[in-house]
């Protein structure tokens, strides 16, 4: 039984690491045709610096990202923010209508705002790519941060208002500092959501604003070099990294025992 | 230090009235609980106080000046929570000083008063550490500094003491009264605890239902209740239930019990109240004592043993008593014995509301 259980778990770490380090290995073998012997090169990766496309798409990714993980960070913290702690008319539907995109599938939403956008003249491009992961990205914030929320005391602020600080003073000395690793880790999650997604951007891409997925993607129908395996690399080092940082810094609770 | 006022305080939820109708006064420098169960408005009634509650209808004056539609963080109140509310990434030190940076006291001067302010709470040397590093007490105490740090109108208690163990709460009790007493300040005290309540206050609000019931010093609500509700929410109490005839209540088993107090006309319905603690229980052959002269005969059905104390449950012609005794005698009376049951008629209390 034991082993039954080793060996299954073991299976499903082989199944899901060895194709990623089969392909890492790959971008650095000399042969164009994935051929063995194994011989060490990191040709492709030379390659690669001279490859236009893949670079100003690398460039827009991480461009993207970035704008998106400050834009959607910010107006998500606001949100989480007015849902746990303040009453307004219509709370209850703007909580029940933010979650449900994460669930729905890119590719609808994809389409969607493509015939969307497309309707109301927003068009494609850069802009359009960046409305589009600003958007998906901005329900992932509200649940990062409203679950940090949850473990701060709304009787901080009344606290601090007691002592004779206004609302927005109270949060911003209280409730803010409490919160912020949360709010690095959502935007962490953001910016990750961003960087690989493929879909949305695919469908709202224009030739000089493609992602990097999009190019990797068109890449692959022409017949592909270990380029491809080596840009793949490099997204990978950037993907891990960033789930690396948000795991150690976004501890929703953990904040409040370690501080 | 100033007087504070309420008048004529109305709230409600939706349907649900939680208060009504609140009037009162907690002079300058005095001590009040606001005593009542879960429910009772007693929180609301505080909060209202602070401002984090905005009344539907009446008054809040706070000294002369009428705060009712002051926000809270205008109205110079010092407030201890429940749950302490010290902010986790703040040292202690920073905690006590929120208060004085807000109204522009920095530097060396703050630092003084908030050295001042942990000496008065006996925690001089804890002001680096983190509130995480700290026990509940002293949590306790450092939201205690915090609250009289800036010198606030009026010093606000929400069950303050509620989450700490049986011991560490006597403590506090007595922390508490010293503190008040040397910062005279006007502080209005949330529980649900009657005896912490009668320990710490010179006055005592009891609630129901979003009224105050009754209002006084401890030993004047505590002996001469004038309601069910108080008499029973603030210890135990007989109820005794008769008609007046001839300036004496006459119960349905035919006893006829004295008062001390004024009562109605004869023939009217009234609800007397006796503290069990109240009535001497003796053996039925025992000689009577002076001034004792409400004397019932009966037959002791239950006998609780609990160290210092006995509780005696008599039945008396139908009509059953509850007593505390003092565990003084050789031998405690036993189930079944015969006895004498007498107390005075001073500690006799008619009640007010319908029986």
């Amino acid at each position: 039984m034991k082993l039954a259980a080793r060996t299954y778990i073991l299976a499903v770490l082989v199944f899901l690491y060895l194709p990623i380090g089969v392909l890492i290995a790959m971008g650095f073998n000399e042969s164009p045709l994935y051929q063995l012997p194994f011989q060490f090169s990191s040709h492709w990766y030379v390659e690669l610096m001279s490859n236009r496309k893949l670079i100003s798409a690398s460039w827009n990714s991480v461009l993207i990202a970035a704008i998106t993980a400050v834009i959607a960070t910010v107006l998500g913290t606001l949100a989480a923010v007015a849902l746990s702690r303040r009453q307004f008319f219509g709370k209850e539907a703007l909580r029940l209508l933010l979650l449900p995109p994460i669930a729905i599938p890119w590719l609808i939403t994809g389409t969607a705002m493509l015939v969307f956008f497309y309707w109301t003249g927003i068009g494609r491009g850069f802009h359009a790519i960046l409305i589009g992961h600003v958007a998906l990205a901005i329900p992932y914030v509200v649940l990062v941060v409203g679950t940090g929320l949850t473990t701060i005391r709304a009787d901080l602020e009344e606290a601090a208002m007691s002592l004779g600080a206004p609302p927005v003073k109270a949060f911003f000395q209280v409730t803010l500092p409490l919160l912020a690793p949360s709010i690095f880790g959502a935007a962490l999650f953001a910016f990750a959501v961003s960087l690989d997604q493929f879909v949305v951007s695919y469908f709202l891409a224009t030739p000089g604003s493609s992602t990097l997925p999009v190019e990797i993607y068109s890449a692959i129908r022409k017949g592909f070099t270990p380029e491809i395996n080596a840009v793949c690399t490099i997204l990978l080092a950037g993907s891990v990294s960033i789930f690396l940082l948000f795991t150690l810094f976004a501890k929703p609770g953990a904040s409040r025992d370690r501080s | 230090m100033t007087a504070v006022d309420v008048t004529a305080i109305a709230k409600s939820y939706g349907k649900v009235q939680v208060l009504s109708d609140i009037t009162t006064h907690f002079p300058e420098g005095s001590f009040t609980s606001l005593l009542g169960p879960s429910g009772s408005g007693k929180t609301t009634l505080l909060r209202i106080i602070a401002g984090f509650v905005i009344p539907d209808t009446g008054r809040v004056t706070i000294g002369e000046r009428d705060v009712t539609r002051v926000p809270v963080w205008a109205r110079n109140i010092g407030m201890v929570f429940q749950s302490y509310a010290l902010f986790p990434h703040m040292s202690v030190a920073d905690n006590v000083a929120f208060g004085l940076a807000q109204r522009g006291v920095k530097g060396e001067p703050a630092r003084r008063e908030v050295q001042r302010a942990l000496e008065m709470v006996h925690l001089g040397g804890f002001g680096t550490r983190k509130p995480k590093q700290l026990s509940g007490g002293q949590q306790q105490r450092v939201a205690l500094a915090r609250a009289i740090v800036t010198r606030p109108s009026v010093l606000l208690l929400d069950e303050p003491l509620s989450a700490l163990d049986r011991r560490l709460r006597q403590e506090m009790q007595v922390e508490l009264l010293r503190i008040q007493r040397e910062s005279g300040l006007t502080t209005i005290f949330v529980t649900h605890d009657q005896e912490e309540a009668l320990t710490l206050s010179d006055k005592v609000a009891i609630l129901d239902r979003g009224r105050i019931v009754q209002i006084g010093a401890p030993a004047e609500v505590y002996e001469r209740p004038r309601t069910r509700f108080a008499a029973e929410f603030l210890g135990d109490t007989n109820f005794l239930t008769g008609t007046v005839a001839e300036g004496r209540v006459s119960l349905p088993n035919g006893m006829r019990i004295a008062t001390a107090s004024p009562l109605p006309t004869s023939g009217a319905p009234v609800t007397l109240a006796v503290r069990p603690e109240k009535i001497t229980v003796a053996a039925r052959d025992a000689a009577p004592q002076d001034g004792l002269t409400n004397r019932v005969e009966g037959t002791i059905i239950a006998s609780l043993y609990s160290g210092t104390a006995l509780t005696y449950e008599v039945d008396a012609a139908g009509q059953r008593f509850k007593i505390f005794a003092q565990n003084r005698d050789a031998q405690p009376l036993a189930r079944g014995a015969a006895v004498t049951l007498s107390w005075s008629p001073d500690h006799t209390v008619p009640i007010e509301d319908a029986p």
